[in-house]
């Protein structure tokens, strides 16, 4: 298949060869990895118990989203990284592992739903976001489903550990 | 009679409930999951003390505010990690209790509790240590910065117990 000769490809750049050889790269790029994605989990909870209504309720949701979500996109920025070296060190392994293209599929709808978030859930945001730490249904929706999503891409992040060798 | 550590492994492994847990493939991982979501909530929020300790985040609310927002969820989910640590212990005592990966993380852990436990003597003797109006902001910003050093120390120990054993 095209895509398993791109990632035969990629497992031999020397980078990824390096990652893959190496006896202590992979386990310190996989500690900053556990350590960005800790640090994802974590902020963009704050943000999602305050759309839930649960936590910070004397804040403006948008005080809340603007003085966090920076971490969790830096933090997140991180993640990427390391985890696409992570990858590439056993690229063809990791593409067919399902538990990796379930991982995907979760971050994938996680930007989706963030993105229907800003794109759709924040337009009448003055209108409810007027200090009294209610949020209405789609939002709690939206943010319960943020919740599930990333706690579901940690279980299956923690699974492919066990499934790849 | 002392016992030996090689001895309270060999005894842990042979009880009847770590035999059930090795024996049920899905119990360490999901367990693992549980610990890393509860190490989320710890981290990121001690991150988010420590950042209003240096003075980037949140730093028109007072200190008590913010001490009282995130302060109980450094605390609180200790208890998770202390309960789904004993189960991984009880599940692999040898890989865990003998490897110095593992000691190192308890030590380190000890640390960062004592200094979570120092900022909130000193906020207690001062409730506005911290504060950025507060003087000298020497105190608080060393407290923030072994803070963050030791809870990423602790994450990284984490992730090496795997690969010392």
């Amino acid at each position: 298949m095209q895509i398993d000769h791109a990632l035969e490809w990629l497992q031999t750049t020397r980078i990824a060869s390096a990652i893959g050889e190496n006896e202590i790269l992979f386990p310190w790029i996989e500690s900053v990895h556990v350590l960005a994605i800790v640090l994802v989990v974590g902020t963009i909870s704050i943000v999602d118990l305050r759309l839930l209504g649960v936590a910070s309720r004397q804040l403006a949701v948008r005080r809340v989203m603007r003085d966090v979500i920076p971490y969790t996109w830096g933090a997140f920025a991180v993640a990427a990284l390391t985890g696409s070296l992570l990858f590439s060190s056993d690229a063809v392994h990791y593409a067919h592992n399902r538990l990796f293209q379930a991982k995907l599929v979760l971050l994938a709808l996680a930007g989706l739903n963030m993105a229907l978030f800003h794109l759709i859930g924040v337009r009448d945001i003055e209108r409810w976001d007027t200090g009294t730490g209610h949020t209405p249904l789609a939002t709690k929706a939206a943010a319960a489903i943020s919740l599930a999503l990333w706690i579901g891409v940690v279980a299956l992040g923690r699974g492919i550990g066990f499934t790849m060798h | 009679m002392a016992l030996t550590l090689n001895q309270i492994c060999h005894w842990i492994d042979h009880t009847v409930l770590s035999q059930s847990i090795q024996a049920a493939g899905w119990v360490v991982p999901t367990v693992q999951t549980i610990h890393i979501l509860a190490i989320a909530v710890v981290a990121s929020s001690a991150l988010m003390l420590d950042l209003r300790l240096i003075g980037v985040f949140w730093v028109g609310r007072p200190m008590k505010e913010v001490t009282a927002r995130f302060l109980p969820l450094v605390w609180w989910p200790l208890l998770v990690l202390l309960a789904t640590g004993m189960i991984m212990i009880i599940a692999e005592p040898a890989r865990s209790l003998k490897n110095p990966a593992f000691q190192l993380k308890m030590g380190l852990l000890i640390s960062a509790l004592a200094v979570t436990f120092l900022f909130q003597l000193l906020q207690r003797r001062n409730a506005a240590f911290g504060d950025s109006v507060a003087r000298p902001r020497g105190a608080a910003i060393t407290i923030a910065i072994v803070s963050m050093l030791l809870w990423s120390s602790i994450i990284f120990a984490g992730r090496w117990i795997a690969y010392y054993a």
